[in-house]
């Protein structure tokens, strides 16, 4: 098993960066996941570290060893791609047995691993059947088990899920990464879908334009957003972000939200720790998640009123749309707690969940009350 | 804006069944969502009722009137697709001003102009008229696919997976600006999809169709907390309910006997038919509380962390169930979870038909 680390890597086509000046390790033992929307580099990235792809500067390091003019065959490493690519015409034993065939090992190696191989999938029962007998999942599983019988350092993943229905993906998800906890093996995930990459990650890497935005912690990433872009990359429904204002009021910080749309009372505090970060520049942007826009069916102090436009009922919640002025922020209630459409409400921003940017570049301004 | 009717629609493609005796009924004002998954049935009953193909038994009503008869045209009904059909080469204005051009409508020009400029402002593409189509974003287009149905002002909006190619982000923008339009105009949608998050989201109420039948129509709360079958159940609702079978005696249902026993109330028993052997429990991964003191013990088998809370995948024996806890709670896998299930928020269904045993239609089809 190995690390893997990536360093300025560049990659360019014509004037245009694909990756910009790329620098990230991945751990021992991880579970990253590269996120990002499409043509963010994310793929580019990954092809690069499997050798698919040739970087234009920059090296990459696999358990120390710079890797970038090997050959993709040297480098001990899996790829698992979107569409199965399994051999139509061969079994799910012959797929699996495949790369070792290739290597001429052993015929007794090769069944003990297929089999092992084949049980920790739980696709032992299936061996004798072809790629169309098989439902999406257990493709899947197919493709994986021919990745993983080789016992590569690294495994690759390009969207592994793509194709699969949203139930499976969601069972699948839950496999894969309890797959990856008894095998070990280094891997990187490449996909654009958040709840994913939320789900399965031990960290996530987020890419937008070429540039990496932010590693880390699923749960960092969610909570401690470094800019607008990873704020409201990650996260359903998105994250709320207004422009606004700060003002000095009688003991407290008054937040202006919008225009003047609604104005609501912080602690004094946040007024000295943005005039240490913006040097009288009052202007900024406020971002609050759904789930941080607390709502309260009466008029109570320190809320503003709304009124619920439309109630999304999701089931275990309701996201409830309120209008204030002109602004429309997205809350999350218990079900049922907004009677109906058009009743005025009460809200406020959970300050401890509030985030402030630069209206400007986006950046956080990293204040937490 | 009209009212739909589908009365025992049956209909084959060579010895495929792909609508097997579908009735409903889409309110005026309404917004209906189909909802199933692939090869449902759900685009051939959108293309019945545009006049695009014809039932082989069963009748289309619109606004009382049996349409089964008359040309597409001539039903007036706009249809939006997954892939947007608009020319290329023409600006989005050109696009939009195109249904009403036809000779059939005679409409003035300053009105198709008004129309036009109602609806771009609507729809926020005011400052795209002029630009050719073919240099649109894919959210961009969909608006405009959107405009050109609504300039129309037809009787009944179908849409037919009109998101679905779109990113996750855009999906969600544009969810909650359709049902917003719809309101506005207070227009008739069939909407169809295999999503259950936008069918959620959006319906009025949802008919849920599984290989050519109505499995249940019903509000997104009727829907989510009283399925007719196990089918509805884990097909609605993210993570799918998790569905348990076992042994009811004595006033409990054994799953694995000794370790994942739920005594029920006497109130909730005796709601159970007599003489009931195999259930299959069902319960929502919201309504398995972990902590201690619920009695009940798993091995956590996988967290995923889903921002606002996890969701952890609990394993007794060989049964696996998810629960979702606060997003603060650490959970290590491998460890002994304790969790309780509340008795109350159990469902019961048929063991073989998989039926909810508690099921009951709560309004007719047809008065």
């Amino acid at each position: 098993m190995a690390s893997i680390v990536l360093r300025n890597v560049e990659k360019y086509f014509g004037d245009n960066y694909i990756v910009r000046k790329l620098n990230l390790e991945i751990r021992h033992r991880e579970f990253l996941v590269l996120l990002g929307p499409s043509g963010c580099g994310k793929t580019t990235t990954l092809r690069a570290i499997a050798g698919l792809e040739e970087i234009d500067s920059g090296e990459i390091l696999i358990d120390g060893q710079a890797v970038q003019n090997r050959q993709a065959a040297d480098r001990d490493i899996a790829f698992v791609f979107q569409l199965f690519a399994l051999y139509p015409h061969l079994t799910a034993y012959a797929n699996i047995a495949f790369p070792l065939r290739a290597t001429k090992e052993n015929r007794n190696v090769v069944d003990r691993r297929v089999r092992e191989v084949a049980k920790a999938l739980r696709i032992d029962g299936l061996l004798d059947k072809r790629p169309s007998a098989l439902s999406g999942g257990d493709m899947q599983r197919v493709a994986i088990g021919r990745a993983l019988v080789r016992r590569p350092k690294a495994l690759l993943m390009d969207e592994p899920m793509g194709a699969l229905d949203a139930k499976l993906r969601e069972e699948m998800r839950a496999e894969l990464k309890h797959i990856h906890l008894e095998n070990e093996a280094t891997t990187v995930y490449v996909t654009h879908d958040q709840v994913e990459a939320m789900a399965m990650a031990d960290r996530i890497a987020i890419m937008n334009d070429g540039v990496l935005q932010q590693v880390g912690l699923p749960s960092d990433v969610y909570q401690y957003p470094v800019n607008l872009f990873v704020a409201q990359f990650v996260g359903s429904p998105i994250m709320n972000v207004v422009n606004g204002a700060i003002r000095p009021g009688d003991g407290c910080t008054n937040v202006v939200l919008g225009e003047n749309d609604a104005v609501q009372r912080f602690p004094v505090e946040l007024h000295h720790k943005v005039a240490e970060r913006r040097q009288g520049q009052d202007k900024l942007a406020i971002g609050v998640r759904p789930e941080a826009v607390l709502v309260a069916r009466q008029a109570t102090d320190g809320y503003f009123p709304a009124e619920a436009h439309i109630i999304e009922r999701l089931g275990p919640y309701d996201i409830v749309d309120l209008k204030f002025g002109t602004q429309l922020f997205r809350s999350r209630t218990a079900s049922g707690y907004v009677k109906k459409a058009g009743d005025v409400v009460w809200a406020r921003l959970d300050e401890k969940q509030t985030h402030f940017f630069d209206d400007r570049t986006g950046e956080a301004l990293r204040i937490r009350l | 804006m009209a009212h739909v009717e589908l009365r025992n629609i049956n209909k084959k493609f060579r010895r495929h069944t792909a609508l097997n005796d579908l009735s409903l009924d889409v309110g005026d004002g309404e917004f209906f969502v189909l909802l199933g998954p692939t090869g449902a049935g759900k685009t051939t009953t959108l293309r019945l009722i545009a006049g695009l193909d014809a039932p082989d038994s069963g009748s289309i009503l619109i606004e009382g009137a049996d349409v089964g008869q008359w040309s597409a045209a001539e039903r007036d009904v706009a249809l939006v697709f997954q892939y947007y059909s608009l020319y290329p080469h023409y600006t989005v204005r050109e696009n939009l001003e195109f249904p009403l051009k036809s000779r059939h409508r005679r409409i003035s020009a300053e009105q198709v102009a008004a129309r036009v400029a109602r609806v771009a402002q609507t729809l926020r593409i005011e400052h795209l008229l002029e630009r050719k189509t073919d240099r649109l974003s894919g959210g961009e287009m969909q608006r405009v696919s959107l405009g050109r149905a609504i300039v129309r002002q037809p009787r009944v909006f179908l849409m037919d997976e009109p998101l679905s190619n779109l990113d996750a982000k855009l999906r969600e923008i544009l969810r909650a600006e359709l049902k917003d339009l719809q309101m506005k105009f207070r227009a008739t949608f069939l909407y169809v999809t295999h999503d259950q998050v936008e069918a959620m989201s959006m319906a009025d109420r949802i008919g849920v169709l599984n290989g050519g039948r109505i499995v249940q129509i019903g509000t997104p709360d009727e829907i989510y907390n009283r399925p007719r079958d196990t089918f509805v159940a884990t097909f609605v609702g993210s993570p799918a309910m998790n569905l348990l079978s076992g042994v009811f005696r004595d006033g409990k249902v054994m799953v694995v006997p000794g370790k994942l026993e739920i005594p029920l109330d006497a109130e909730v028993a005796n709601r159970l038919p007599a003489g009931l052997d195999r259930v299959t429990l069902g319960v929502r991964a919201e309504d398995v509380v972990v902590g201690p003191g619920g009695g009940l013990e798993g091995r956590a088998y996988g967290v995923e962390n889903h921002g606002v809370e996890k969701i952890v995948t609990l394993k007794v024996d060989e049964h696996s169930l998810k629960a979702t806890v606060p997003a603060n709670m650490a959970i290590e896998v491998d460890s002994a979870i304790p969790f309780a299930i509340d008795p109350a928020k159990l469902q019961f269904f048929a063991d073989q038909t998989g039926v909810n045993l508690g099921w009951k239609k709560e309004e007719p089809n047809h008065e």
